[in-house]
C-alpha cells in the first residue's frame, strides 16, 4: 500500500465522525522505485493532506524526508516534487495493520492489501 | 445459470476462476476492450495524468488498461483469490483493496477524477448475506460513490443486468444519490457483442454533458479487424509467453492504430518494467 492511497483512503465504519488518517502500524516496510512524473504530483498537491502524508511517512520509519509546508499546486522545483513522489508512490507498507482513528477497528494489511471489509453490524 | 445466482461473488471469484483472467486470452480481450471503451467514456482531460478508482477491479485486467494510458488508479474487489492474482501475477501499478462495494467506498471526499467497474455492479442485485437488501446496499455504494469524486466527474460502469426491472432498480439509486447520466448500448442488434454501460456525471459537466452514443454495427466490424491485428501479435509469440513490455507495446500499437494517444507514446526503459523492490 501506498502513501497515496493511504492519503486519500478513510475508514467507513458506521456511526463515526472522525475518519482520516487511518493510522499504520507497519511490521514491513518497503521502497519500490516509480517513474517520476511532475504534472501527476502537481495535480494530487491540492487533493493531499499533506500533514497526514508526513504523519505517515514518519509511522514508515521515514521521518524528515518531506519539505515542512506543502508546496503550492504550480511548484517547479524538481527536487521539492521528487521528494513528495517518493512519499506517495515509491514507500509502501507490505504487512501491518490500519486502524480507525475512532472506533479502534483494526484493517489488517497483507501482501500489500488491506482488507477493509466489516463485519454486517459495522455496515 | 448467472453466476450471480451460483454462489456470493466471494467464493464464485475462487482461485481457478481467478486463473482465467490471467490465462485466457478470450476473456483478457473482452474485459480489456471493455476497459479501454470505458475509460473513453470518462472524457479525461487529454494532456494530464488523473486519479481513477476500479470498483469491482479483480485481477487488474481494467487497471492496466489505465496504467497504459499513463492514469493512476487504486481498485477494491471482494475476492482474495483475484487479487491475489492483481498483487502476485500481474503486479499491477495500481494499489487494491478487499472490500464489498455494497458497503460503501472507503475513500475521502472528491478525491478522484472519474471511476470505472467492468462485469462488477451486477452482482449488488442479490442478496448473499442474511440481512443485505439490494436497495440499500446500491444506496450505499452510490452516495459513497459520489462523494468520493471530484465535481463534475463521471462514473462510468459496464455491467450485466439481469431484467430491464434490474437496470431500473440499479439507475434509480444511482439518481437518488445524486447522479445524473444514462445508459448507453454499444452493439445493440448484436446478441453477443451488445454490452451496457451506466455513464453517470456527478454534478454538473465542463463542455458537452450528453450521454455518449452507443457504438453500431459498423463500429463492430473495425473492432473485428482490430481483433485480427492482436492474432498475428499472438502468432508470433503467443501473449501467454509474451513478456510484459511486448504486451503493453502491443497494446499501445492498437491503440495508435485507433488514433488514440497514448500518454507514454515513446518506448522508453520503464515501459512494461517490472518495478524491483529497492531497499
Ligand atoms: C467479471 S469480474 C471482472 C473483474 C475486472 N473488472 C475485469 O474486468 O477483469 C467481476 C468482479 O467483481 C467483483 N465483485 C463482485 N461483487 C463485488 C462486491 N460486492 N464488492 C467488490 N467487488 C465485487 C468480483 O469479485 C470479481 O472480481
Amino acid at each position: 500500500m501506498k502513501l497515496l492511497t493511504h492519503n486519500m483512503m478513510q475508514s467507513h465504519v458506521k456511526g463515526i465522525s472522525r475518519r482520516f488518517p487511518l493510522l499504520i502500524k507497519p511490521e514491513t516496510v518497503r521502497v519500490v522505485e516509480q517513474e517520476f512524473n511532475p504534472d501527476f504530483v502537481r495535480r494530487m498537491l491540492g487533493r493531499i493532506e499533506y500533514e497526514a502524508l508526513q504523519q505517515a511517512m514518519t509511522w514508515l520509519g521515514h521521518e524528515g524526508k518531506l519539505p515542512k509546508d506543502c508546496p503550492s499546486e504550480d511548484e517547479n522545483n524538481e527536487d521539492i516534487l521528487k521528494a513528495i513522489h517518493h512519499a506517495l508512490l515509491e514507500v509502501e507498507m507490505v504487512e501491518g495493520k490500519l486502524v480507525c482513528p475512532e472506533s479502534g477497528r483494526e484493517f489488517p494489511v497483507k501482501n500489500g492489501i488491506p482488507n477493509m471489509l466489516l463485519n454486517e453490524d459495522e455496515v | 445459470m448467472r453466476p450471480e445466482h451460483t454462489a456470493p461473488p466471494e467464493v464464485f471469484y475462487n482461485t481457478d476462476e481467478a486463473k482465467k483472467y490471467s490465462r485466457n486470452t478470450r476473456i483478457m480481450e473482452i474485459q480489456a476492450t471493455m476497459s479501454e471503451r470505458a475509460i473513453e467514456m470518462l472524457c479525461l482531460p487529454e494532456d494530464q495524468p488523473s486519479f481513477i478508482l476500479d470498483i469491482g477491479c479483480g485481477s487488474g485486467l481494467s487497471g492496466e488498461c489505465l496504467s497504459e494510458q499513463g492514469h493512476h488508479w487504486v481498485g477494491m474487489d471482494i475476492s482474495e483469490a483475484m487479487l491475489d492474482v492483481a498483487v502476485s501475477e500481474r503486479e499491477t501499478d495500481g494499489d487494491v483493496q478487499l472490500a464489498d462495494m455494497g458497503q460503501g467506498i472507503h475513500y475521502r471526499a472528491g478525491v478522484f477524477d472519474g471511476a470505472i467497474s467492468i462485469s462488477a455492479v451486477q452482482w449488488l442485485c442479490n442478496a448473499d448475506k442474511k440481512g443485505h437488501s439490494p436497495p440499500k446496499r446500491l444506496y450505499q455504494f452510490f452516495k459513497t460513490l459520489y462523494s468520493s469524486l471530484r465535481h463534475g466527474a463521471r462514473a462510468v460502469l459496464q455491467l450485466y443486468p439481469e431484467t430491464p426491472d434490474q437496470m431500473e432498480l440499479i439507475m434509480y439509486q444511482a439518481t437518488r444519490a445524486g447522479f445524473s447520466g444514462g445508459v448507453v448500448v454499444d452493439y445493440p442488434n448484436s446478441a453477443k457483442a451488445k454490452k451496457y454501460y451506466l455513464c453517470l456525471f456527478a454534478g454538473i459537466q465542463q463542455g458537452q454533458a450528453q450521454v455518449p452514443a452507443g457504438l453500431t454495427d459498423e463500429m463492430d466490424t473495425a473492432t473485428n479487424t482490430d481483433r485480427m491485428r492482436t492474432k498475428d501479435f499472438r502468432s508470433a509469440g503467443g501473449v501467454k509467453n509474451a513478456t510484459r513490455k511486448q504486451k503493453v507495446i502491443a497494446r499501445k500499437e492498437r491503440h495508435l492504430r485507433k488514433g488514440k494517444t497514448t500518454k507514454h507514446s515513446e518506448n522508453t526503459k520503464y515501459t512494461g518494467r517490472q518495478r524491483r523492490p529497492k531497499f
